[in-house]
């Protein structure tokens, strides 16, 4: 009887600790909505910094962000998702020694800090190869970034595929390529979806290495032009936050700039969640 | 019918997957080729043993290491002291005791923890979190260690949480059942065979929290004051390896001796990360049954 009473009492601890995260999350989140939501306006979104940047909007920030979301997307997808077929499919064609210093290499680079991916960017794309301050040094050093989390999930999407659908495929004269791409991809594009989704989230909220490649303080108009510096939402946070000349003052314009950044990067996380979990129930 | 030659989207495939290696390579290439100058005016010993970092002293700049890799250390330590318990046990209720219903609640929570962005946490760390901290320990300094170190335990509490999670649902069910059939409760089975069959899972769980930890940057960098000072006191203000190279290389003059040493510090991490990553995958390996 005793033990059955300590034993509720641990339970109930363990459940507290749950409660307090979730807590935490809804605190979190539910602090930035109440502050930011009542800054955002047609204007707030529309309009570049004014005043000195103390007043006006931030749309050159969400153009210079969507900008280099679409950029990372280009290069890091057929690259992330030609990956992971390679690993799921065709490791049969080579040396298995191979297969494992690719398999390590991209769990080592999920782990290196994305400051080591900015100084990379930095030497190589900014310096070496000349792309200077730039949204295409940005983008590229972006998308070595997602590469490990594009890869990692669209492999596990493609494993998934039972092999009866492969053994089909082949049964009927296709080729492995034939299969792969009819069969396999297809099957499997959900799952590839999510694990692009996550990948571009990361890319959208990623600010150190921003600051490495070309995010700018302040620039009068977004050029659209991806030879050229650009301002994020992720960096005017902490720029507004840190360096502004009066970091109390624009409060508000941090708060709506936060809440803009979170609500892209959130509904993205949301829609990822949804797409797997329709797709799992697909698959039972 | 004539079938296409499909060696060249084979190759294509092939060259996808080998970047990863190239990736790495050039990242270890860029930094040591970039941190060597530094190396000619201070010796390896001097940088990383060296107390004092004054960089920017156009008479006399020195570079000593030490004040950042303590800062790093002691932000991190403390903050994996916070995150680890409370991470275990989430796991633990997550996976062993929550109902299905809970559970659906509970894991979307963690996946947004994840997804909130590091310089959102940096922000909460500097105008409300810092706030508390400050008032609850009458800290000398607004912004400190102990301040970056809650906030950094927040955000690897997601990585503790789902890899401990799947290492304790990977144990056996009949591991669980023989010991309940003993005539034990479901508390000592959880204590004397689940945890101890999982540990393994655990402690990658709790390495890959401290890599992540480790690397992070911009929510240290504003949580934390950043002054390069040694210290071990938790509500010290201090600066860690990361702050250090977001906030200074947006000054320095490219090729110079600092630019070097910002690049050095990026070595230093590089290789930290990488042993711990290195460390997990061989264990991983071994060990076969767990994937990441």
């Amino acid at each position: 009887m005793k033990k059955k009473t300590s034993e509720k009492l641990v339970f109930s601890f363990l459940k507290a600790v749950a409660a307090m995260i979730v807590v935490v999350v809804v605190g979190l989140v539910g602090y930035i909505l109440v502050n930011g939501l009542p800054v955002l306006s047609f204007k707030f979104l529309t309009k570049p910094p004014s005043n000195g940047m103390l007043a006006g909007g931030i749309s050159s920030a969400i153009a210079g962000t969507l900008m280099i979301m679409i950029l990372t997307m280009v290069f890091a997808i057929p690259i992330g998702v030609g990956a992971a077929i390679f690993l799921s499919e065709y490791t049969d064609k080579v040396d298995p020694r191979i297969i494992r210093m690719v398999r390590l290499s991209i769990n080592n680079l999920a782990g290196v800090p994305s400051i080591v991916y900015g100084l990379l960017g930095l030497g190589l794309f900014v310096l070496f190869m000349g792309f200077r301050f730039s949204v295409l040094s940005a983008s590229l050093t972006l998308s070595f970034l997602t590469l490990p989390v594009i890869i990692a999930a669209s492999e596990e999407a493609l494993r998934n595929v039972p092999m009866a659908y492969r053994e089909a495929s082949l049964a009927l004269g296709a080729t492995k390529w034939e299969t792969t791409r009819n069969v396999v991809i297809p099957t499997a594009l959900p799952g590839i979806m999510t694990a692009c989704i996550l990948g571009l989230s990361r890319a959208a909220g990623e600010t150190a290495p921003l600051l490495m490649t070309g995010a700018a303080y302040y620039i009068p108009r977004f050029s659209g032009s991806i030879f050229k510096q650009f301002m994020a939402l992720s960096t005017h946070i902490f720029f507004m936050s840190t360096q502004s000349p009066n970091p109390s003052l624009t409060r508000p314009i941090q708060y709506g700039t936060i809440a803009v950044l979170l609500i892209i990067v959130l509904s993205m996380n949301f829609a990822a969640i949804i797409i797997r979990s329709r797709y799992r129930r697909r698959f039972r | 019918m004539t079938r296409r030659d499909e060696r060249p989207i084979e190759g294509a495939l092939f060259f996808s997957a080998i970047l990863a290696i190239i990736i790495l390579g050039l990242i270890f290439v860029f930094l040591v080729k970039e941190s060597l100058p530094i190396f000619s005016e201070v010796n390896v010993l001097e940088f990383l043993l060296g107390r004092e970092w004054f960089p920017a002293s156009f008479t006399n700049p020195r570079f000593g290491a030490l004040p950042l890799i303590t800062g790093s250390f002691l932000v991190v330590i403390t903050a994996t002291m916070i995150a680890v318990p409370i991470g275990i046990m989430t796991a633990v209720y997550i996976a062993e005791i929550a109902d299905e219903r809970v559970r659906e609640i509970v894991k979307p929570m963690i996946e947004i923890l994840a997804g909130i962005p590091s310089v959102v946490y940096g922000f909460i760390a500097l105008v409300l979190l810092s706030d508390i901290v400050h008032s609850v320990f009458n800290t000398t300094y607004r912004l400190n260690a102990l301040n970056g170190a809650i906030i950094l335990s927040i955000m690897i509490l997601p990585t503790i949480i789902s890899i401990a999670e799947d290492s304790i649902v990977a144990v056996p069910k009949d591991y669980k059942e023989a010991s309940l059939a003993m005539g034990a409760t479901r508390l000592e089975t959880i204590r004397h065979v689940t945890l101890p069959a999982a540990s393994s899972g655990i402690t990658v769980a709790i390495m890959l929290g401290i890599g992540r930890a480790v690397g992070e940057t911009m929510a240290v960098l504003m949580a934390t004051g950043n002054s390069p000072v040694a210290t071990l006191d938790i509500f010290h203000s201090v600066e860690t390896m990361t702050a250090v190279i977001a906030v200074e290389m947006g000054e320095v003059v490219f090729g110079s001796d600092h630019y070097s040493a910002l690049f050095a510090i990026g070595l230093v991490l590089f290789v930290i990360t990488f042993t711990i990553n290195l460390i997990v995958d061989l264990a991983i390996h071994r060990k076969g049954s767990l994937r990441r």
